[in-house]
């Protein structure tokens, strides 16, 4: 990371940052979505965009999430960069058909004449009392069909990297932000950078178990591992950043080194993320380990209204450490 | 003004080549999807196929009406339309039998031939599939000022589809130049129109302030005139149309449907063979015109047929993709 001169951004402000650079580098890119212009989205991550760009690159659509993303895919096909704002990531199950039967197989199914350079810019994460249908972490539905990149940033400075790398991007990305780490803040230097897809990012070195967190679940990890330390037993804590393409190599070269794992993600458990890095973690270090993968994930039940019932679904600090110690034992 | 040129009409000569190029895009096309029953029944044709037989006139009435650049968007029943774009009969049949020489080296198929070249976007197999996606390309001729119109072909089925509605009224709020074409062949797959379509169609798009038409779709020369007036009125800025094309599937849902009696009478199929079949209206309009003869048209279904069966051979001979082709194209730039 290049050094960031004291500046800190918060991961909204990281974003933003991202998003009016990119405009102002490519006048392709533009920005569509319900409540993104004059009020800057609901989550106030936009804010300030149309008053520099103006309501033709900062565009409010209907409340259709189907159709403005569909319209999108075919702006994507004929020369603009969208960049689809879908205001919470439950509502990804309304544009399905265009990012997964559309988006994700034009170009394949032309013969790779046709492609789609877009970003679905969406949320995830529990725990602001939302209910079961704010408050999903669907990600891996994207990561389950060839054709998409999916992106889930965990600090600022990814995530101002990890979308300027979306936006120039020829493919259709996903990219999903935690909604509870908006006001998260965390060094983002001045000067231009971007960060490549694919590459994993140790957010702590350890020697005795690897925790593999993905955005929201990084600070649980870091939180844990700072427990554990207290305990005498060192976590190294990975970031895969993306999750397609994903970083097999440095995720398996930490579960040798620690011989140990904890996956973490705040989707769901059953066949998600955490199933699919744990059986890469399996396939590639079996003769290393000297526990089974952990799989951390959310709780498999529509998440629930009442603050306790819906802090009881995500993994916390606490139950990272005790895991750990467990396997640790 | 001496020296002002006139070009509102078509001279004279323009227009007779104009309908006698039209008369051999529908034959073309005929020919085209025989050959593609003929293919599939002999087993020589991997997948699934759906003619457009009978409705020859509205795709070709519709792209004679566009510019090489304008955009188009197919369905599963679009062989037609991608053929009247300017698509070419030996890599279009390359495509339907998964050659690499096809259209989409293989990877497509019957329903996903698409073609930069010819501004086809590509045919879909979702029905209403590529409403998005055509509103899309109006959306960024627009933005880019180039000029360029969108037309939006889909069968009467996608009217079923809430997305439909979700872009035309973007289209309309954004004043896109897309015209959606709604093809009415009286049957979603298996089941007639009428059961499953509420109220009046063109109703739905007055509803979101789209221009819009019905017009007879066996009637190449109404379709033409009609899709001129709008697509040319969307070139200027004036906004979206909805057009409804009236016409007839000769065929079944696909070619596997050959037992037809418990949706539809053989006699309301000879019915409309007989009496509004796009192509015998057409050249009895060129003869009556005087600007065919039965020779001529002769002629003109003749060379049609040699460019048929040179393309089945092309494509029956060209090789298929080798398998290491399977992972290649899932991502741009890789």
């Amino acid at each position: 990371m290049p050094g960031s001169n004291g500046r800190e951004l918060t991961l909204a402000q990281a974003i933003r940052e991202a998003l009016a650079e990119e405009m102002r580098r490519d006048s392709r890119v533009f920005i569509l979505g319900e409540d993104i212009a004059e009020a800057g989205h609901p989550f106030k991550v936009l804010t300030g965009l149309v008053e520099e760009f103006g309501t033709d690159r900062v565009l409010d659509t209907p409340i259709s999430e189907a159709g403005f993303t569909g319209v999108a895919v075919g702006a994507a096909m004929t020369g603009l960069r969208p960049v689809v704002d879908i205001m919470f990531g439950d509502f990804v199950t309304l544009t399905m058909d265009q990012m997964v039967n559309q988006a994700a197989k034009v170009h394949y199914m032309s013969g790779g004449k046709w492609k789609v350079p877009m970003v679905l810019r969406t949320t995830l994460g529990a725990t602001r009392r939302s209910a079961a249908q704010h408050s999903q972490s669907l990600h891996a539905w994207f990561c389950h069909v060839p054709g998409l990149k999916v992106v889930l940033p965990s600090t600022p400075y990814d995530a101002k990297g990890l979308l300027k790398t979306a936006i120039r991007d020829e493919n259709p990305v996903a990219f999903f932000e935690d909604k509870m780490m908006y006001r998260l803040k965390g060094p983002v230097p001045e000067e231009e950078y971007t960060i490549p897809f694919g590459v994993a990012d140790i957010k702590r070195a350890g020697d005795d178990i690897t925790i593999v967190a993905t955005s929201s679940m990084v600070q649980v990890a870091l939180g844990a591992a700072k427990l554990l330390e207290e305990a005498g037993i060192s976590a190294e804590v990975i970031d895969p950043r993306t999750l397609w393409p994903l970083d097999e190599k440095t995720l398996i070269e930490s579960a040798k080194k620690t011989s140990r794992v904890i996956v973490m993600d705040e989707g769901y458990g059953r066949y998600g993320v955490v199933a699919e890095i744990a059986s890469v973690i399996a396939e590639g270090a079996f003769f290393d380990l000297e526990a089974p993968v952990k799989k951390m994930g959310a709780m498999h039940v529509p998440i629930p209204f009442s603050p306790p019932l819906e802090d009881a679904t995500v993994p916390t600090e606490q139950s990272v450490f005790d895991a750990a110690r467990a396997m640790c034992g | 003004m001496a020296t002002a040129v006139d070009r509102s009409p078509l001279d004279s000569k323009t227009e007779d080549e104009l309908w006698l190029r039209v008369y051999r895009r529908m034959v073309t096309i005929r020919l085209f999807e025989e050959q593609v029953n003929d293919l599939y029944t002999r087993a020589l044709m991997p997948g699934l196929a759906h003619l457009y037989i009978g409705e020859e006139g509205v795709a070709v009435g519709i792209c004679e009406a566009l510019r090489p650049d304008d955009y188009i968007t197919s369905t599963h029943r679009g062989h037609g339309h991608c053929l009247a774009k300017g698509a070419t009969p030996d890599r279009m049949f390359a495509e339907l039998l998964g050659k690499e020489a096809g259209y989409c080296k293989g990877k497509g198929g019957s329903m996903h031939i698409a073609d930069p070249a010819t501004g086809n976007l590509g045919a879909n197999a979702i029905v209403g599939g590529s409403a998005g996606i055509a509103t899309g390309a109006a959306f960024s001729a627009k933005r880019l000022g180039t000029g360029q119109v969108s037309v939006c072909f889909f069968g009467e089925g996608a009217l079923g589809q809430g997305s439909l509605y979700e872009v035309m009224n973007m289209a309309s709020l954004w004043k896109l130049p897309v015209v959606y074409v709604c093809e009415n062949n009286l049957y979603n797959e298996y089941t007639h129109f009428s059961e499953v379509t509420a109220g009046d169609i063109l109703a739905r798009g007055t509803a979101f302030g789209l221009e819009s038409e019905a017009v007879d779709g066996q009637d190449v020369r109404a379709v033409h005139a009609t899709a001129k007036r709008l697509v040319e009125r969307a070139r200027r800025g004036e906004g979206p149309a909805l057009l409804l094309a009236n016409t007839y599937r000769y065929h079944g849902h696909h070619v596997g449907d050959v037992s037809r009696d418990y949706y539809r009478s053989k006699q309301e199929e000879q019915q409309w063979k007989s009496e509004r079949d796009p192509i015998q209206i057409l050249s009895a309009w060129l003869t009556a015109q005087k600007l065919a003869d039965a020779a001529s048209l002769g002629q003109i279904q003749a060379e049609a047929k040699a460019e048929i069966d040179q393309a089945v051979q092309f494509a029956t001979a060209a090789p298929y993709p080798g398998v290491d082709k399977v992972a290649q194209d899932v991502y741009a730039g890789e």
